[in-house]
C-alpha cells in the first residue's frame, strides 16, 4: 500500500469510528452529573476502612488483586526489557569515560538528591492519607537517583546502583505483595483481604493492609525502574560494537 | 450538559492513531501510541467528574465533602502503569530491531530477513 492510499484508508475509517464515537459519547452520564454509583460505594467503603485516600483504596484494598495484576506486569516488562538489551554476541562492554560537568549542575544536582530521595519515600509512606503511594514514589526514588548521573556521571551512578541488589529488590516488592495476600488468607481471611488494624482515618498508620502493599509496590517499582533504566543507559554508554565485527552486522544490514 | 470533555477524548484518540498510520520513524511512532493511550486517560477522568467535587482524598476535606469518583482514578493510573511498560518495551524492541536491520522506518522494514 502506497503512503497516499494509506492515509485516504485511514480518513476515511477515522471519519466512521468518529462518528460512532460521537454517538457513544451523547450515550455516557452526562459530564459533571451527580450519578456515581461505584464512586458513592467505593468512597464509602474506602471510610469504613479508615483509608483517607480514597484512590488508594480502591487500588489496595477494594481492587487489590488487580493491582497484582498491575505490578506483575510491571515486573514482566522489566524482565522483558533485561533480556531483550542484553549483550548479544558481536558486542563488547565499553567502560564509561569520566564526563565533564559545569560545576553548577553538579551542585544542583548533589543537592537535590537527597530531597528527591526523601519526597520519593514520603510519598510511597503517605499513599494512605494524601495523593500518592507505591507507583508514584517508587518512579520518584528511581529518579532521584539518576540524579547522580546527571550531576556526575556514569561511573557515578554505577557505584550507587549495584543491579544485582536491585534485581532482588524488585523480586521482593513482587513477592511481598503475594506474601501479604497469603497473611490474609492464614489470618482466616480472603487472599488480600484487608485483615491489619485500620487505625485513625488520616493518620500515618491507618488504612490497614494498604500501607504494606504501598511500601511492598513501591520497592519493586522502585527496583524495577532503575533495572529498566540501566539496561536503556547501558545500551547508550557501555555496550558497543566489536570493532572486527562491524564487517558482518554491515553485511547482515545491507539492502 | 456538556460534550467537550469526551470529544478531546476522541479527538486525542484519533489524532494519535493519525500520527500511527503516517509514522515514518518507530520512535515517533511509539510516541503516537502514547498519545493515543492518554486519550483513555481524559476519558475515564472526564466522566469521573462531579460538578463541584474535589479531590477523593479526605486528609483535609469532611469525610462528607463532594468528592469525584476515585474508582476510574484508579483504572487510570493503572492505564498510566501499563502505558509506561509497554512503552519501555517496545523502545527495547526498537533498539534491537535498529541493530539488526540499521533501519527506523517501518516502511523500509517490510521484507522478511533471516
Amino acid at each position: 500500500m502506497t503512503r497516499q492510499s494509506r492515509l485516504w484508508f485511514f480518513l476515511a475509517a477515522a471519519t466512521v469510528v468518529a462518528v460512532l464515537l460521537v454517538a457513544a459519547f451523547l450515550a455516557l452520564p452526562h459530564f459533571g452529573g451527580g450519578f456515581h454509583p461505584y464512586g458513592d460505594r467505593s468512597v464509602r467503603a474506602a471510610l469504613a476502612h479508615r483509608t483517607a485516600n480514597a484512590v488508594a483504596a480502591v487500588n489496595f484494598d477494594q481492587r487489590a488483586l488487580d493491582t497484582l495484576g498491575e505490578e506483575t506486569i510491571l515486573f514482566a516488562a522489566v524482565l522483558g526489557a533485561v533480556v531483550l538489551l542484553r549483550q548479544i554476541p558481536g558486542e563488547r562492554q565499553e567502560a564509561p569515560r569520566p564526563a565533564q560537568v559545569p560545576a553548577a549542575v553538579r551542585r544542583l544536582g548533589v543537592l537535590l538528591l537527597p530531597v528527591a530521595l526523601l519526597v520519593g519515600m514520603y510519598v510511597v509512606a503517605h499513599g494512605q492519607v494524601t495523593p500518592g503511594g507505591g507507583f508514584q514514589g517508587g518512579i520518584v526514588v528511581a529518579t532521584a537517583l539518576h540524579l547522580l548521573y546527571v550531576a556526575v556521571d556514569y561511573r557515578a551512578l554505577e557505584r550507587i546502583r549495584p543491579l544485582a541488589l536491585y534485581e532482588v529488590g524488585d523480586v521482593a516488592g513482587e513477592a511481598a505483595y503475594i506474601v501479604t495476600g497469603i497473611a490474609a488468607m492464614l489470618a482466616g481471611s480472603a487472599f488480600l483481604a484487608n485483615v491489619l488494624p485500620w487505625g485513625t482515618l488520616g493518620t500515618l498508620t491507618s488504612g490497614g493492609t494498604v500501607v504494606v502493599l504501598n511500601a511492598a509496590v513501591g520497592m519493586e517499582v522502585a527496583c524495577g525502574v532503575v533495572v529498566l533504566l540501566a539496561m536503556f543507559l547501558d545500551q547508550a554508554v557501555r555496550i558497543e560494537e566489536s570493532p572486527g565485527n562491524s564487517a558482518a552486522t554491515q553485511g547482515r544490514t545491507g539492502k | 450538559m456538556t460534550l467537550l470533555p469526551y470529544l478531546v477524548a476522541g479527538w486525542i484518540f484519533l489524532i494519535g492513531l493519525y500520527g500511527l498510520v503516517t509514522s515514518r520513524n518507530m520512535i515517533h511512532a511509539v510516541g503516537c501510541l502514547s498519545v493515543t493511550q492518554s486519550s483513555t486517560y481524559v476519558l475515564l477522568l472526564a466522566i469521573g467528574y462531579r460538578d463541584g467535587g474535589t479531590a477523593p482524598v479526605y486528609a483535609d476535606a469532611p469525610t462528607d465533602a463532594r468528592v469525584v469518583d476515585p474508582v476510574v482514578q484508579a483504572l487510570t493510573l493503572t492505564d498510566i502503569v501499563v502505558g509506561a511498560t509497554v512503552t519501555a518495551l517496545l523502545l527495547a524492541l526498537i533498539i534491537q530491531l535498529h541493530k539488526r536491520h540499521g533501519t527506523l522506518d517501518p516502511d523500509e522494514l517490510s521484507e522478511l530477513k533471516g
